[in-house]
């Protein structure tokens, strides 16, 4: 079976493909859903692994799939009632299959009777003995006792074949019966004409002819028999055999028995299906590394198209009109290029949201509550990045919010509220992001409790006022946690700022909105793709920079008395009556022959995620633009302020800003301490003195196009 | 000269597999992930044999070999359903149907070729 090693990654990605189908589909059958095709489906991915997993010798995974297909079978049928009991099982067994693909994947091994509980409720369920659940190799058929008895000995069968009508219209050929029985051995062929009816009455589709075979083999029965497989329905059958010598292992009886096979056609089996209206959208496979060149290469693309847009600014248009135009439309095509592109990267966020009622079942039944989750925009699309990294921030939300959101029953009861508890999960785009929010119904934030212990934490003081939104996030703080005691299910502060910290990381943000006594809600908003962004390309000094679009909200020239300093030295301007800390690129950066007096400079207003508005001093705005992400991790080392970088027109290398982080550089400590909610102030020594040594080592300049993200 | 062989499954692996052991045996072959693909993709192509799944969404095997023995180019095509051992009632239904035999899977290559053979000459 070695010819089948390779397809290993297909199956296994197809596997990954199946349970998710399986749990989205064991949800809806939990929610009551009677649509037989629920059933199907999910008979239908246990099938496809059991087959998979029998070529390419998984044969636990086999066997096991082999006893659930069964019982899936029956379900089928009707033979086993659907009841939440059955469900349950069902739910077991799917994660005893996910755990031996994950076993077969991984190439560990799993106990020989791993799942054994599960197997004995199938076994139980499906009327199958735990013996009959093995699967049968292919070729090792039951042989026939006279093969056994003497093999390799040449037996002479008279075979008397008399095809019916079927014969033909299941497609089965005579001839490549009487052709199969010749590579067996040596065949006297008689053709019995006597049934063939005068030309004017006969039927060209007719079966007219009957044959006599004589073979001399030494295949076996078995052998001569497998000739005959796919027609013994279809005609009249017999098959007798004498040895050629005398053997007395073979008795008269047997070398006489005449087993002739009666014509049955079967007519049990199932009513025939209906088709399904819907027709699937149709869609090919591709492998990722393929399509992430492809995306590279349209980066690239977009980065000559840009170099030659730049070489031509300087030739006036008059002179040129054609190239301009040419340049022009080209332009407009690599956009559509790249967002085409892009879109075939894009997968509904479905993936992640199919594992979430399961997540909420067991959490719900190990805290005994009653939850009752519902998912909306589950066909969203986000970059296959995004998906990927959005999985564990939303498995932790909705812990959260299963754990500490919702109030125990008694709580619910107490308060008049349906014992039920609600998570929504839903996901929608909006201006270019998606949207991902989780709601619940349950008790809200407790303020006082967020005040008091973020008082003891020490992660504010005595005297700050705040507002109750910025109560509300202070669980997003490091290291904060309201659960009174640890419970196995959320922990004790496992911590929210790492689930913030995250999203931040992937140019998101995370968000808290709470109503007390009527529930909590988190929105979280992420970029839809993490490969190309929407840029301001601004100049300090001898440097450009890209400022991501999302972050800025305004750029302006203030006039000189709109700039403050305070007494510690922070730089402010003042902005329609509001105070904004300003940023210095070239201070942050140790940029030279920079414009240092923001009166003179300009002024982009933009918003950090965490910390409100900044207004960041550079010489001039080049312009609006899309830019290939390139990842410094990866091509070049991590620099503090900086989130990643493009390559712009001409070759150059521009970092691309982290607005939030340039914030932290940028704002004095002593400016930060009276910012007093500040959840990141410890934070901000280590940061300080990261980015003097990174800063030291200029901006890589050195990469070239060509590298990869 | 070449046989194009039809192979119908929804599992990737399976269709993946009939097709890297038929082309390896000089078949030409295409491939279809149920039975209404299968249907759209025969675009006035010469079938020489059709290799399908049971088990499919949109349009099973049994559908689409009811389908398919009603086009007159395909009455006398041989069909060949991939079953699993435990499927003996789906074996006797796809007969019904019209289908010509079977492969039992999971299938070793030999075999798969060995049945392709059977009914193909």
């Amino acid at each position: 079976m070695h010819e089948f090693e390779e397809f290993k990654g297909t199956f296994f990605a197809e596997c990954a493909e199946l349970l998710v189908d399986v749990e989205s589909q064991l949800s809806a059958l939990r929610d009551g859903s009677e649509d037989p095709e629920v059933l199907h489906a999910i008979f239908r991915a246990v099938h496809s692994i059991k087959a998979g997993a029998g070529a390419l010798k998984f044969d636990l995974l086999a066997k096991f799939s082999h006893g659930f297909e069964a019982m899936l079978d029956k379900m089928r049928d009707g033979k086993i009632v659907v009841t939440l009991d059955v469900i349950d099982i069902l739910y077991r067994a799917s994660d005893v299959l996910s755990d031996m693909v994950d076993a077969a994947e991984s190439k560990t091994d799993l106990a020989q009777d791993y799942g054994s509980e599960v197997i004995v409720e199938i076994n139980d369920l499906a009327g199958v003995s735990a013996s009959a659940i093995t699967v049968k190799p292919s070729s090792g058929e039951s042989s026939n006792s006279v093969d056994e008895v003497t093999p390799k000995t040449a037996i002479k069968y008279n075979i008397s074949f008399s095809p019916k009508l079927e014969l033909f219209l299941h497609a089965n050929e005579p001839l490549l019966l009487v052709r199969e029985l010749k590579s067996l051995g040596e065949v006297i062929i008689e053709a019995d004409l006597s049934r063939l009816p005068a030309f004017m009455d006969m039927d060209a589709e007719g079966a007219y002819i009957d044959w006599k075979f004589e073979v001399v083999t030494d295949a076996g029965e078995e052998a001569v028999r497998e000739v005959f497989e796919f027609v013994e329905d279809d005609c009249e059958l017999s098959i007798t055999f004498e040895a050629m010598e005398e053997n007395s292992s073979v008795s008269e009886d047997a070398a006489q028995a005449d087993v002739t096979e009666q014509v049955q056609q079967s007519n049990s089996g199932q009513p025939e299906k209906e088709p399904t209206k819907t027709a699937k959208i149709s869609s090919i496979r591709v492998d990722l590394d393929r399509l992430d060149r492809l995306v590279n290469m349209v980066g690239e693309l977009v980065i000559t198209q840009s170099m030659l847009t730049q070489q031509t600014d300087e030739i006036p248009i008059e002179k040129m009109p054609n190239m301009a135009r040419g340049l022009e439309e080209l332009a407009f095509h690599t956009r559509e290029l790249q967002e085409s592109v892009m879109a075939i990267r894009m997968q509904p966020v479905k993936s992640v949201f199919a594992r979430m009622p399961r997540l909420v079942r067991d959490l719900a039944s190990k805290l005994n509550k009653n939850v009752n989750l519902v998912t909306i925009g589950e066909n969203t699309e986000v970059d296959k990045t995004v998906v990927e990294e959005i999985s564990d921030p939303i498995n932790h939300m909705i812990r959260n919010s299963v754990d500490h959101g919702l109030e125990s029953t008694e709580d619910r009861i107490a308060a008049g509220k349906p014992e039920e508890g609600t998570i929504t999960l839903s996901a929608e785009h909006r201006a270019g992001r998606i949207i991902i929010s989780i709601s619940d119904d349950g008790a809200g934030i407790n303020r006082e409790r967020v005040h008091s212990l973020a008082l003891k934490n020490g992660l504010i003081s005595e005297n700050s006022k705040l507002s109750n939104e910025e109560i509300d996030n202070l669980i997003f703080a490091p290291g904060f946690s309201t659960a009174d005691k640890v419970t196995d299910v959320s922990g004790r502060g496992v911590g929210m700022d790492v689930v913030r910290r995250n999203i931040q990381a992937l140019g998101g943000r995370i968000t808290i909105q709470s109503n007390p006594g009527k529930g909590s809600r988190f929105i979280m908003t992420l970029p839809l793709t993490l490969a190309v962004m929407d840029g301001m390309i601004v100049v300090s000094g001898n440097g450009k920079y890209v400022i991501p679009i999302p972050n800025i909200l305004e750029s302006l020239r203030p006039e000189k008395e709109a700039l403050k300093r305070l007494p510690n030295g922070q730089e402010m301007v003042r902005i329609r009556g509001e105070y904004i800390p300003l940023a210095f690129l070239h201070r942050a950066f140790q940029l030279t022959g920079a414009e240092t007096d923001p009166a003179k400079a300009l002024v982009v207003l933009a918003e950090s995620e965490e910390h409100g508005k900044i207004g960041i001093v550079v010489d001039q705005l080049i312009g609006q633009q899309q830019v290939v992400i390139k990842s410094l991790e990866s091509n070049y080392q991590p620099v503090t302020g900086i989130s990643a970088a493009t390559i712009l027109g001409n070759g150059m290398v521009a970092p691309i800003l982290d607005v939030e982080a340039l914030y932290m550089l940028s704002i004095t400590e002593s400016h930060l301490d009276s910012l007093s909610f500040e959840q990141s102030a410890p934070d901000i020594q280590p940061q300080l003195a990261a980015a003097k040594t990174s800063t030291t080592t200029s901006p890589p300049h050195e990469t070239s196009t060509g590298s990869s993200q | 000269m070449t046989l194009n062989v039809l192979a119908v499954d929804d599992s990737k692996t399976m269709r993946d597999m009939v097709s890297f052991t038929l082309k390896g045996a000089g078949y030409s072959v295409v491939e279809a992930e149920d039975g209404q693909h299968a249907l759209s993709s025969l675009d006035g192509k010469t079938i020489d044999l059709v290799i399908t799944d049971i088990n499919m969404p949109n349009l099973d095997g049994i559908g689409l070999i009811k389908a398919l023995r009603e086009k007159p180019e395909f009455r006398s095509t041989p069909i060949l359903i991939l079953t699993t051992e435990s499927n003996d009632e789906k074996k006797a239904e796809g007969r019904q149907a019209g289908a010509t035999g079977w492969i039992v899977k999971p299938f070793e290559p030999e075999k798969l070729l060995k049945v392709v053979q059977k009914v193909c000459g």
